[in-house]
């Protein structure tokens, strides 16, 4: 329990009004609170840390919390001084801002922290000093960036999805994370392998291969064995079909799909081959259609659904949009304007290469990009000087764009194994969130246990339970007006499924063998525990006797109430509270199954469902612990 | 310091850095202002209004202030905060009507002064105050009358708070069954609505509800 919302425990508590007129049974009584609250508050004393100023100096700034009149609500009369919790280091930051009038940003800090201090001394961060704000917030932005990612790696698609989902939902699921099932995974495979498939034998098809018997010309493999690339090509293509209009079908928006660049690509892979099977065989049209083979190998594209690092490339290169196109811009000027000199030089020369502007384009971008095929040289004097002025400001051009393409790409790509990082610690920080939610209930199943629910009368509780902090007493009590209103106990999942597997089971078997407790037996109805019982019946074999419901409800009050008949014997089960009070573990689960009120302990058993309803009948007599207390023995 | 003067220096201070780029005709607002900070009125004056002592209020201030330095509660850090003390089951749905009823002037933010508003009726009021706020509380659409929809609302939202693990196990119809059980004892008139005189002379003659209200006693 966070030690902040203990000062909201009265709050939480005054809340239950709410619940008040609803419960079933009378509220218990609060538990006493017989420490006064004593505050021990030093002047102007930051956790310890004494700070004086002059009151003129926090007047300065009378919107904050320390110039305004908020501060009284921080002040302590008995020993003169304001008091605040909090961490005197930043402090230290807040009270110079009185001072100078200047906010520094202290780098080493965790920008977080700051941002809390500042907001609880009620300044605003845009205050700060010229000096320090580019630092904050820089560090700002970061740390907002973090969160946003770490906020959609949580809610990433590791989630279980909730169990009514359709199966289109399911399917849509399974494309989407392929890691999440072994279909889908078994399926993302295949895909892959038939996409490599594809693509190489696109390529092969164009090597030239022996020729046919008979003929002297070396033929391309693809019209050779143009049967077996066919069959290839359709199968391959009949995959892709059925994977795309399974995808189709499961997106949840059909419209943005079908817009999306992965699917615009899987259609662009698979429409040559259905419209080579439309087309005749023409000649005319044969042209168009050599063309449209080459889209075929846009199929390579489908990759970037099984490779995360090609997707970074891509989402690289959109990011960097303005510098790729302040990049082309510049180049493009650069062309034109070379292009335009070297033409002019060259003109006069006879049979030179450069005929026309556009033609010298070609020459200008091979010399800046520093390839040099030498088709094109110029051979006057002019057109060389200005040639290597040109391969000198090529490459700055070109250099200049560059790092910072590789920058982003540098980052989205630390960014995205972060975020991998991520997913595998969160289960690990989930399993642990989960264990404390348990540890807190199981304190408060095993304070019941210990007898901290009922009146505190002097020397009746246990000394665990007595060492117990005032704010778990009332939150305890809270916990159990709750159960009062609704008349049902909190249990652990342990206990809950056993109780529900009995119940479904027939509940006599349960009864009866916890029942022959009464023998003195150490059976239960979970008999893995069967040790730790002989421990607590032998300290209420007395009040066993009867054979009625009565006794395992004292039974069971006995642990809980703690209050027998005499002192004299109380005095003697203290023994048996510090054994409650060690084994953690059992007992919490064990003592919290009341067990069910009826009148025999043999015969009229209720049925599962009629369960609750007795329970509701009787309660009011049997399972009232003031009540039991007062009719056992 | 007041709003003017806080965007002025806001201005002046964004012209300082340059992150208006006039080129590109956009300000850089890279995270949002810091948000409104509210203060409460004074303590003595809240003294006059609430019937706790200066020492009371000083103690539930500082809690107040350390969950939400801001000086207001929003429904989510209300139902956060409410959430730590019913680690089992779902308290939102009840935190959300809790926060309903201690927003008087449904500002969509529960201030200090609704706070102790709302805690002073609740912890030093009379058993006819606690009685209508608890009505106030359960009247959802505040039309003066309970339905048994609105009953049930809150009814499933306190059973929610007691999770899945319960002994006996929760059936699914057992809030209804204590709504029902709720309009017999409260439905005088049995026109299937509870109105404020019906509750309020109900809780009374039940010996169970007058003597829960020692729940009360040193809350604070």
């Amino acid at each position: 329990m966070a030690a902040g919302v203990a000062t909201w425990l009265p709050f939480a508590r005054a809340a239950a009004v709410g619940w008040l007129p609803l419960a079933k049974k009378t509220m218990p009584r609060p538990p006493v609170d017989k420490k006064s609250r004593s505050d021990e508050i030093l002047f102007v004393n930051v956790s310890g840390q004494r700070f004086q100023t002059w009151k003129n100096t926090l007047d300065r700034y009378p919107d904050t919390l320390l110039g305004s009149s908020e501060k009284e609500f921080f002040y302590n009369e008995d020993t003169q001084e304001y008091f605040f919790d909090r961490d005197p280091e930043m402090f230290r930051h807040i009270l110079n801002f009185y001072r100078t009038g200047k906010l520094h940003y202290p780098r080493h800090e965790c920008i977080q922290a700051f941002d809390e201090e500042l907001a609880f001394y009620g300044i605003i961060p845009e205050i700060i000093g010229d000096c320090c704000m580019e630092e904050y917030r820089d560090r700002k932005k970061e740390n907002q960036e973090r969160l946003a990612e770490d906020n959609e790696a949580g809610e990433g698609g590791d989630a279980p999805l909730p169990p009514n989902s359709t199966s289109r939902e399911k399917l849509w699921r399974a494309f989407e994370n392929p890691h999440t099932s072994t279909m889908a995974l078994v399926f993302y495979y295949v895909t892959g392998f038939f996409i490599a498939v594809s693509v190489i034998a696109n390529v092969v098809e164009t090597v030239p291969c022996r020729p046919i018997i008979g003929t002297v010309k070396d033929l391309p493999c693809g019209m050779k064995y143009s049967l077996a690339f066919f069959c290839m090509d359709t199968a391959c293509v009949l995959i892709f079909t059925f994977e795309y209009l399974m995808r189709l079908f499961a997106a949840p928006s059909r419209c943005m799909f079908a817009r999306s660049v992965m699917s615009v690509i899987d259609v662009v892979a698979i429409m040559p081959y259905y419209i080579g099977l439309v087309m005749p065989e023409n000649e005319d049209v044969s042209g168009a259609f050599v063309t449209l083979r080459v889209f075929r190998v846009f199929r390579i594209f489908k990759f970037s659904r099984h490779s995360a690092g090609l997707r970074i490339l891509g989402y690289t290169l959109k990011s960097c949009a303005s510098e790729l196109g302040f990049l082309l811009f510049s180049l493009t000027m650069a062309i034109i304007i070379f292009a335009t000199v070297m033409f002019y030089a060259e003109k006069g020369t006879k049979g030179t290469t450069f005929t026309s502007i556009p033609a010298s384009f070609w020459y200008t971008i091979v010399t800046m990009t520093t390839l040099g095929y030498g088709d094109m040289v110029p051979n006057t004097i002019a057109g060389k000087i200005f040639g290597s002025i040109c391969s000198l400001s090529g490459v700055l051009v070109i250099a200049l764009p560059v790092p910072v393409i590789v920058s982003n790409f540098s980052r989205i790509y630390h960014q995205n194994q972060r975020a991998d990082k991520m997913r595998a610690q969160q289960k690990v920080r989930l399993a642990r969130i989960r264990l404390a939610k348990k540890g807190c209930t199981n304190a408060f199943l095993q304070y019941k246990d210990d007898g901290g629910l009922q009146d505190h009368d002097s020397g009746s509780t246990a000394l665990c339970v007595k060492n117990r902090s005032a704010f778990e007493h009332q939150h305890n009590h809270l916990l159990h007006c709750l159960e009062k209103t609704t008349n049902h106990e909190f249990t652990d999942e342990l206990t809950y499924s056993e109780v529900c597997m009995t119940e479904s089971l027939g509940y006599r078997t349960s009864r009866s063998t916890s029942l022959s407790s009464h023998h003195g037996s150490s059976t239960t109805c979970c008999p893995r525990r069967a040790k730790r019982r002989p421990i607590r019946l032998a300290n209420s074999t007395v009040s066993v006797s009867r054979g009625s419901m009565q006794e395992l409800d004292t039974l069971h009050v006995q642990k809980t109430t703690v209050v027998p008949q005499s002192r004299s014997s109380l005095n003697a089960r203290t023994e048996d509270l510090k054994l409650n009070c060690d084994d953690r573990d059992f007992t919490a689960a064990i003592i919290s199954i009341p067990t069910p009120p009826a009148n025999t302990p043999d015969e009229s058993l209720p049925t599962s469902p009629a369960f609750p309803g007795i329970l509701r009948n009787s309660r009011s007599t049997t399972f009232n612990p003031d009540t039991v207390k007062i009719s056992s023995l | 310091m007041k709003a003017k003067d806080r965007d002025q220096s806001l201005s002046d201070s964004r012209e300082l850095d340059g992150s208006y780029d006039p080129l590109t005709d956009s300000i850089e607002d890279d995270f949002e202002l810091s948000t409104v900070c509210h203060r409460p009125e004074g303590l003595d004056k809240l003294q006059e209004q609430s019937k706790f002592t200066k020492k009371e209020l000083q103690v539930l201030y500082r809690g107040f202030k350390n969950e939400c330095p801001s000086g207001v509660v929003n429904e989510e850090t209300f139902k956060l905060i409410y959430s730590q003390f019913f680690p089992q089951g779902d308290s939102s749905t009840y935190a959300h009507f809790l926060f309903e009823a201690f927003d008087t002037n449904k500002n969509g933010s529960v201030s200090f002064e609704d706070f102790v508003a709302g805690l002073n009726i609740i912890l030093r009021g009379s058993i006819n105050d606690r009685l209508n706020w608890a009505f106030n509380l359960y009247d959802l659409n505040k039309d003066g009358c309970i339905t048994k929809e609105e009953m049930l609302d809150i009814m499933k939202s306190i059973y929610d708070m007691m999770g899945n693990y319960t002994y006996p196990c929760m059936q699914d119809d057992a809030p209804r069954e204590h709504v029902e059980n709720f309009f017999q004892k409260m439905d005088r008139n049995k026109d299937g609505v509870v109105t404020i005189d019906e509750f309020i002379e109900s809780c009374q003659k039940d010996e169970n509800i007058m003597q829960s209200m020692q729940l009360f006693e040193n809350v604070i």
